[in-house]
């Protein structure tokens, strides 16, 4: 089994997004970078897979020089080797644009699958995964909570509002992981040592014959709208309380 | 045919809310325009359901009828409106931000050669271009965005855009679209257990996490939800403690939502799960700890026991 496994480097959940001086890109100054959540969950996937069953995972990730830390965490929990697309104004780009790239450098690899974290937490588009499943013509099984590989297909479980479904395609085939899949693993301390010697190759997008082409175009960003000071809820008793809570919704809020 | 387009959404042949949603933004959107909507409706056996759109501000509906069209599947959505899209040419395709649209979106961006903002919170017309408006790093930051391709694509984050009754009756058209190869198959479909609402498309959640302490007495939140017609969310502490399935996760690395109602029980309100319900109309906190950061989110908050509190409330309500 030939699986790749694409990375997106993204800020930290915790960290505090600041807007930086042009109004259209963050600040990335006091920023922690971490491997995408919900891409730790495909890596854990492809690792299971191949010991199960033999083969290997390249890891693929593009952005900036800081992207190979994000690299070097999928290599110490266990892949094969990396590829990193290096692009110092990739971060941010379109999609679209990135699907093109990814789809330059994953085609001569000839995978059997090839995972994605369902969405990225910093832009939350979850576009690149589908994108790259057209452009390489290739079926997709998006958002899945559990999933078996044999003989040559990918039975996946994909929960919609109010069904869960189950979908199956032949291999090869693009995945993209959500939270349940499995429990991803810590990288060890011999791990990370190994991740040092494993084999990561840097490409520009001009290697790839890659051309960046954005449709999108972000005139501004801004902080999220305020809302209004919130009150507290008077009352002696919990009776009370709850008594006062059900007017409010009721009468002043006319939620309920 | 140019205009504004969108793609409806059923299920067993029934149109879904936010097919309703999206028509009355799109209408706005068209208006904007100068131009009308048209609606992509891809079913089996829907024809006569189709009309009904016009309700919501939709001119002309495009029918595609056909067996493979019967429920959602990726490769039919993508080849059939994928071929009528490039064929009709229009300057705008609004979808949801549902499950399938998520699904479809990038998709049909790739084949048709174009961007698509995801996820909107809000749209606009700017000379005379679409401007998207889209939460980013978990609604820490908007963005306004422009699509320069053809046509521009958004979808739309579902319970956000008011549904708008205009009146009228949309002109329907058969059209045929090739579903073409399915390479992925649904080959099963697991209803979800009766009366169950999705969190995505509450309009309630009674959410409980840690403070909960327990996965039993979440009975107390079911009882709750039961008397709002709500659904029942957690917070990752109660989902990695097992007493919520993954699938009721709300935050970053859980569901967005944006209910009417939030009520936050036993919930501290780290940033992680302020992502996924911060854009709620109305929160509610119940927390007994005044300093929780949920009580600086919460428009109404009750400083006091969940457990005191939590059953009272189910009483009143
Ligand atoms: C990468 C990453 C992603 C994450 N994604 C998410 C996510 O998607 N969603 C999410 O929720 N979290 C997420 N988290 C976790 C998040 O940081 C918090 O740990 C989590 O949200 C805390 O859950 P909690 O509020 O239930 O628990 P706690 O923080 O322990 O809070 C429990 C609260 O309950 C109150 N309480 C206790 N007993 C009672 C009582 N009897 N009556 C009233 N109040 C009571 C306490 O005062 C306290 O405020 C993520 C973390 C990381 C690192």
């Amino acid at each position: 089994m030939n699986i790749v496994v694409c990375i997106k480097q993204v800020p930290d959940t915790e960290a505090v997004i600041k807007i930086a001086g042009d109004g259209k890109s963050i600040d990335t100054g006091d920023i922690k970078w971490v491997m995408n959540p919900y891409d730790e969950f495909g890596v854990e996937e492809a690792l299971r897979i191949v010991k199960d069953q033999g083969g290997e995972v390249t890891v693929i990730g593009a952005g900036p020089a800081r992207v190979v830390e994000a690299l070097r965490t999928a290599l110490a929990m266990g892949a094969d080797k990396a590829i990193h697309i290096q692009d110092d104004d990739l971060y941010g780009a379109d999609p679209i644009a990135v699907a093109k790239m990814l789809a330059k450098a994953i085609e001569p690899l000839n995978p059997d699958i090839i995972f994605f974290g369902q969405r990225a937490v910093d832009d939350d588009s979850g576009v690149v995964s589908s994108a790259l499943a057209e452009l390489l013509g290739l079926p997709q099984l998006s958002v899945v909570t559990k999933l078996e590989v044999a003989d040559g297909k990918a039975k996946a479980v994909r929960p919609v509002e109010g069904q869960t479904l189950v979908l199956e395609a032949a291999l090869p085939a693009v995945i993209t992981a959500q939270k349940g899949l499995n429990e991803p693993r810590y990288a060890s301390l011999p791990g990370i040592m190994k991740a040092k010697k494993k084999p990561l190759e840097v490409k520009t997008p001009a290697d790839l014959g890659a051309e960046r082409s954005d449709f999108i175009e972000i005139a501004v960003l801004n902080p999220p709208p305020d809302r209004a000071p919130g009150k507290t809820v008077e009352g002696e008793s919990p009776a009370e309380l709850a008594a006062n809570l059900a007017k409010l919704l009721k009468e002043e809020a006319k939620v309920i | 045919m140019a205009g504004v387009w969108i793609i409806a959404e059923q299920r067993d042949g029934e149109f879904r809310k936010i097919t309703f949603e999206v028509a009355s933004a799109a209408k706005k959107v068209a208006d904007g325009l100068g131009t009308e909507v048209t609606a992509l409706v891809l079913g089996s056996g829907m024809e006569g359901a189709c009309a009904e759109l016009g309700k919501y501000g939709v001119a002309k509906v495009l029918y595609a009828d056909g067996d493979a069209f019967a429920a959602y599947t990726t490769d039919a959505y993508t080849n059939a409106c994928g071929a009528l899209i490039k064929d009709g040419g229009p300057d705008v395709l609004l979808m949801g931000a549902s499950m399938q649209g998520k699904d479809l979106g990038g998709r049909l961006a790739a084949r048709l050669d174009t961007g698509i903002a995801v996820d909107c919170t809000a749209l606009a017309v700017e000379d005379g271009k679409l401007k998207a408006t889209r939460p980013m790093y978990a609604g820490k930051v908007y963005a306004d965005i422009f699509i320069n391709g053809s046509p521009q694509i958004a979808s739309l984050r579902p319970n956000v855009f008011d549904i708008v009754e205009t009146g009228g009756e949309a002109a329907v058209e058969s059209v045929s679209a090739e579903a073409g190869e399915i390479k992925a198959v649904v080959a099963e479909v697991q209803a979800a257990e009766e009366g169950k609402v999705d969190l995505t498309e509450a309009t309630v959640i009674v959410s409980g996490g840690r403070g909960m302490k327990e996965a039993d007495n979440f009975k107390l939140l079911e009882e709750l939800a039961g008397k709002l017609n709500a659904a029942v969310g957690a917070s990752r502490s109660a989902v990695d403690a097992g007493w919520r399935s993954h699938t009721d996760q709300v935050g970053q690395t859980g569901k967005v939502v944006t209910p009417n109602l939030y009520i936050a029980c036993g919930i501290s309100g780290a940033i992680q799960h302020l992502a996924g319900m911060g854009s709620s109309k109305v929160i509610v906190a119940i927390n007994k700890d005044a300093d929780a950061p949920i009580h600086t989110k919460a428009d109404y908050c009750v400083v006091a026991d969940l457990f005191d509190v939590v059953p009272e409330l189910t009483k009143e309500v």
